[in-house]
């Protein structure tokens, strides 16, 4: 019997540690690997340049990749529902494989694939790389509910197995076993799209080139940074420092989010280096830390189809956040008058990514910090801009963040002002991104509109004209903030009469 | 829910009738032989209050909707009694508002039964002028407690002060028995709080008023010294003078339970008066046990005036950033703290301030630490000296810094050996 396989990749772009796409090849006549797109649904999604031009990037990288399999990538534009059934008539499909998608969204889409791939007589395998554990399994070890604090997460992973070893990358004997028939006019039919094909502008020397796409460079960086972590031979959390703040080339976690790189590679690559040079010792859960948080709010996610709102949503706190599109608008673009806040949001704009300590703040400030705007709001702006926001750890996240969920403390409030000088007292990150205050002496640059008239004209710049005045009133907001707080979460424990709340602090509950 | 259209639904009166009783009756048979089925209809009416009284207010109102004796029982005195009003606008709010003809309702029926009433507004005008619409119609009220909540920024700053004025002044002048008033972040004055105390001194228990900037000293003296049962009061620092201190330690006034003051920066550099210690020793002799808990908002060079003396602070939040000196002082001088959150510090570790917290500060059982740093062995050590008495201990998993005695993975079951519980660090996702 024939077998015409085809791999579909939606994340998990990468050759490396792909079973679902060993399982395409496994004894096939022919196999295509397909990526389905839709460019008129690209103008309306909530994705920015930088999120596009990553995934063409890494979409370009596949297809070379193939190439030297003698096989290309098809990217089929369209909807999944409706290319589908066309592809399983024109190719003769007799088997659909793809990477599981724990998100409610994705199992959702894949069930209706699978229930018309069997209409059509294709048998559809599918298997679990995007995570290192299966989230199901987590749940069901949990008595039956996902871990809502990440230590109790940890408690039950740490119970677990190991999670099962990556697999090599496709070889060229694979691929020779299973032909691919490519057309002559395959990159106009199935070519990878241009940013301007999707409706974007594009200059020449775009500068935001900071984040290359692809398997190829991630498996680059993955090396360079195992590498820095053997020369620095500490495997401890590093503190953060002004130099954390700027993209790092051995920065990883675009690449876990659009599966560049599997996660069970960075796994285990770590594990193996630490105990390499720690001896053989066991390392803690705590060298996983980024893989862990990832795992955490996939699980978390992946049977709450309302993860991402506060309405109906059944582990979120509903708190009465204000409504004001304008408050909203100056924060997303940077012109809160925070030179802080507007670097970091700057710096999310032009790159697309930014330091996880930055994101706090910019957070905090959106949130229950400052302008009491709804975790929503910011949800989408990162979802727009940020290149390692998925569904899941977004909305997760800024759940976190703004104290909606997962029992956190709210009395940690971030200054928008001390936070960013005690992090980078140099005040070169503010130049960098907001050239405007670049003359501004270090000891304005984080509140240049307390600074004297004089030093204001010296440095080119004057607050209400040539920068915007700040906001709000720190103080005064973060008072008013910490009550609104109290007041939501003194209800949550059914107290009655009006008298006060005499703790700030909340009572963990495990 | 079962419905028995059995004709005219009757109450059943006899209020000396028991749980059981009423059970036993309602259960006869009905007209068919065999039916013991009970009848809902016949539910006495102080069972349908006794039930009402356990379903938020949108089920009770379906309930009423069933038969009229249902609508009846809805409409009881004793299930008015506390109302809620919540003032949304849709431009400003994602939540939904109390409906306006269930607003016009209460005020019809039911505006001599309010008794406990609280606002909720958002951040609109338009809701705040809702909540005062409905303030100046209670004239039929004797409140017992009153709540203006902004649960966003405060619009009820930005309505026109007479406006605001004469509808709260309609509560306090029929009310006559107002016994809890929490009106944080208005706009209400001295006058208006002279006409509280004027018709409510007998009463008033507890005070809320943080943050009404045309408020006086002199204003809030006069509540003092007129509301001798006053037990709890939240104002700001600027309020607070060594005579109203005194007022509330007179022979007179009943013991202070709980007094809050927040201490908030205007303008950076601003200067604060001090408090005597004479007044604060005399506030503890005539109330040993009440609370102090100060909220500070300053900049880190606004505190000069602040922990120079002993002060009987119990509950500390330092929502800024405040120095290493400072907590030093914090540490001197405070030794019935009891509840301590330090927002941000810096860069320098607390090791010796937290100690010398530990040791003076005897009765410490919460604290929490956000952006500061502390040693891991200090903090053990701080953890060792305080040992079970600390109930809530809340620490950012960034502020601990390993040193040779601990790392981070070992530090939390030295903690946790010491608190007698599992105890972890507060983290925050970092991907």
């Amino acid at each position: 019997m024939v077998v015409n396989s085809v791999h579909w990749f939606r994340k998990g772009l990468r050759l490396h540690d792909n079973p679902a796409l060993q399982e395409a090849l496994n004894g096939a006549d022919t196999v295509r690997c397909v990526y389905i797109l839709d460019p008129w649904f690209a103008g309306s999604a909530n994705v920015g340049i930088n999120r596009w031009r990553f995934l063409l990037e890494s979409l370009e990288d596949l297809d070379t990749s193939l190439r030297k399999l003698n096989s290309r990538l098809f990217v089929v534009r369209g909807q999944p529902a409706d290319v589908f059934p066309r592809l399983f008539k024109e190719w003769n499909v007799t088997r659909l494989t793809f990477e599981y998608d724990s998100e409610p969204y994705g199992k959702e889409r894949d069930a209706a694939i699978i229930k018309m791939a069997q209409e059509y007589g294709v048998e559809t395998l599918v298997r679990n790389t995007h995570t290192l554990y299966s989230p199901d399994r987590i749940i069901e070890m949990n008595n039956h509910s996902p871990p809502l604090t990440f230590k109790r997460f940890q408690a039950i992973v740490n119970r677990l197995e190991l999670p099962r070893k990556p697999l090599p990358t496709i070889t060229q004997e694979q691929m020779a076993r299973c032909r691919t028939r490519i057309l002559d006019n395959h990159d106009e039919r199935y070519g990878v799209p241009s940013l301007e094909e999707l409706g974007f502008k594009t200059f020449k020397g775009d500068s935001s080139h900071v984040w290359k796409g692809g398997e190829t460079e991630a498996l680059e960086r993955l090396n360079k940074h195992l590498d820095r972590k053997a020369w620095v031979a500490n495997f401890e959390r590093p503190r953060i420092n002004a130099q954390s703040l700027f993209a790092s080339p051995t920065g990883l976690s675009p690449y876990l989010r659009f599966g560049c790189l599997s996660c069970r590679v960075f796994y285990y690559n770590l594990r193996d280096l630490y105990m390499k040079l720690r001896r053989h010792s066991s390392p803690p859960l705590s060298l996983f830390g980024q893989l862990l948080w990832r795992e955490f709010f996939y699980t978390a996610a992946t049977n709450n189809p309302n993860f991402d709102r506060m309405e109906g949503n059944p582990i979120c706190v509903q708190i009465p956040w204000d409504h004001n599109p304008e408050a909203l608008a100056k924060w997303a673009e940077g012109r809160t008058g925070f030179p802080w806040i507007d670097a970091i949001m700057t710096q999310l704009r032009q790159e697309g990514w930014i330091h996880h300590l930055a994101r706090h703040a910019v957070a905090c400030f959106l949130t229950r910090g400052d302008l009491w705007i709804s975790w929503e709001s910011g949800m989408k702006v990162f979802e727009e801009l940020l290149l390692d926001a998925d569904w899941s750890v977004n909305a997760g996240s800024w759940m976190w963040l703004s104290c909606s969920a997962f029992f956190q403390q709210f009395f940690h409030c971030y200054c928008p002002v001390g936070f960013g000088r005690r992090t980078d007292p140099s005040g070169d990150y503010i130049r960098r991104y907001i050239p405007k205050l670049k003359d501004y002496p270090n000891r304005y640059i984080y509140e240049p509109w307390n600074a004297p008239e004089s030093v204001q004209k010296e440095a080119n710049c004057i607050v209400g004209v040539d920068y915007p005045k700040p906001m709000i009133n720190h103080a005064e907001s973060s008072r008013l903030n910490i009550e609104r707080m109290k007041q939501v979460y003194q209800q949550l424990s059914h107290y009655r009469g009006l008298s006060e709340l005499k703790e700030v602090l909340l009572h963990k509950s495990w | 829910m079962k419905r028995r259209l059995s004709g005219d639904c009757e109450d059943s009166p006899s209020s000396c009738e028991g749980p059981a009783e009423s059970c036993k009756r309602v259960r006869q048979p009905a007209e068919d032989s065999g039916d013991v089925l009970p009848d809902w209809a016949r539910l006495p009416q102080e069972m349908l209050l006794h039930i009402f009284q356990y379903l938020p207010l949108l089920d009770r109102a379906f309930a009423s909707q069933v038969c009229r004796g249902w609508n009846e029982a809805f409409h009881m005195p004793e299930l008015w009694r506390c109302f809620e009003f919540e003032l949304n606008q849709p431009a400003s709010s994602y939540l939904k508002a109390t409906h306006p003809d269930l607003i016009k309702q209460i005020i019809k029926r039911h505006s001599n039964h309010l008794q406990y009433v609280s606002f909720k507004v958002d951040s609109s005008t338009e809701s705040a002028e809702a909540a005062c619409d409905i303030l100046s119609q209670l004239v039929n009220c004797s409140l017992k407690t009153l709540g203006l909540i902004s649960t966003a920024r405060p619009s009820f700053m930005e309505l026109p002060k007479s406006h605001f004025i004469s509808a709260l002044t309609v509560v306090f002048v029929n009310s006559k028995s107002l016994s809890s008033l929490k009106i944080d972040d208005t706009p209400v004055d001295d006058p208006s709080l002279k006409v509280l105390v004027a018709n409510n001194s007998d009463t008033l228990k507890l005070l809320k008023m943080s943050s009404c900037p045309h408020v006086s000293p002199a204003g809030i003296l006069c509540v003092a010294d007129q509301c001798h049962g006053l037990r709890e009061l939240a104002l700001n620092y600027h309020l607070l003078s060594d005579e109203l201190l005194l007022a509330l330690s007179s022979e007179k006034h009943v013991h202070l339970e709980h007094l809050r003051i927040d201490v908030v920066s205007e303008n950076p550099g601003q200067q604060f008066h001090t408090i005597k210690k004479s007044s604060w020793d005399a506030m503890v002799r005539h109330s040993p046990k009440f609370n102090l808990v100060m909220y500070f908002f300053l900049y880190e060079d606004e505190f000069g005036p602040f922990f120079r003396d002993e002060i009987p602070v119990t509950h500390l939040y330092f929502g800024r950033s405040v120095s290493k000196e400072v907590l030093g002082r914090v540490g001197m001088n405070c030794p019935r703290l009891v509840e301590l959150v330090v927002c941000a510090n810096g860069l320098r570790p607390l090791d010796e301030e937290l100690i010398r917290i530990a040791e003076r500060c005897q009765h410490l059982s919460a604290i929490g630490l956000g952006e500061c740093e502390v040693s891991c062995s200090a903090f053990v050590e701080f953890v060792k000296m305080c040992g079970r008495r600390l109930s809530q201990l809340s620490i950012m998993e960034e502020v601990l810094i390993p040193d040779h005695k601990y790392s981070l993975d070992e530090i939390h079951w030295e903690v946790s050996k010491h608190l007698g519980r599992v105890w972890f660090p507060d983290m925050m996702p970092t991907w």
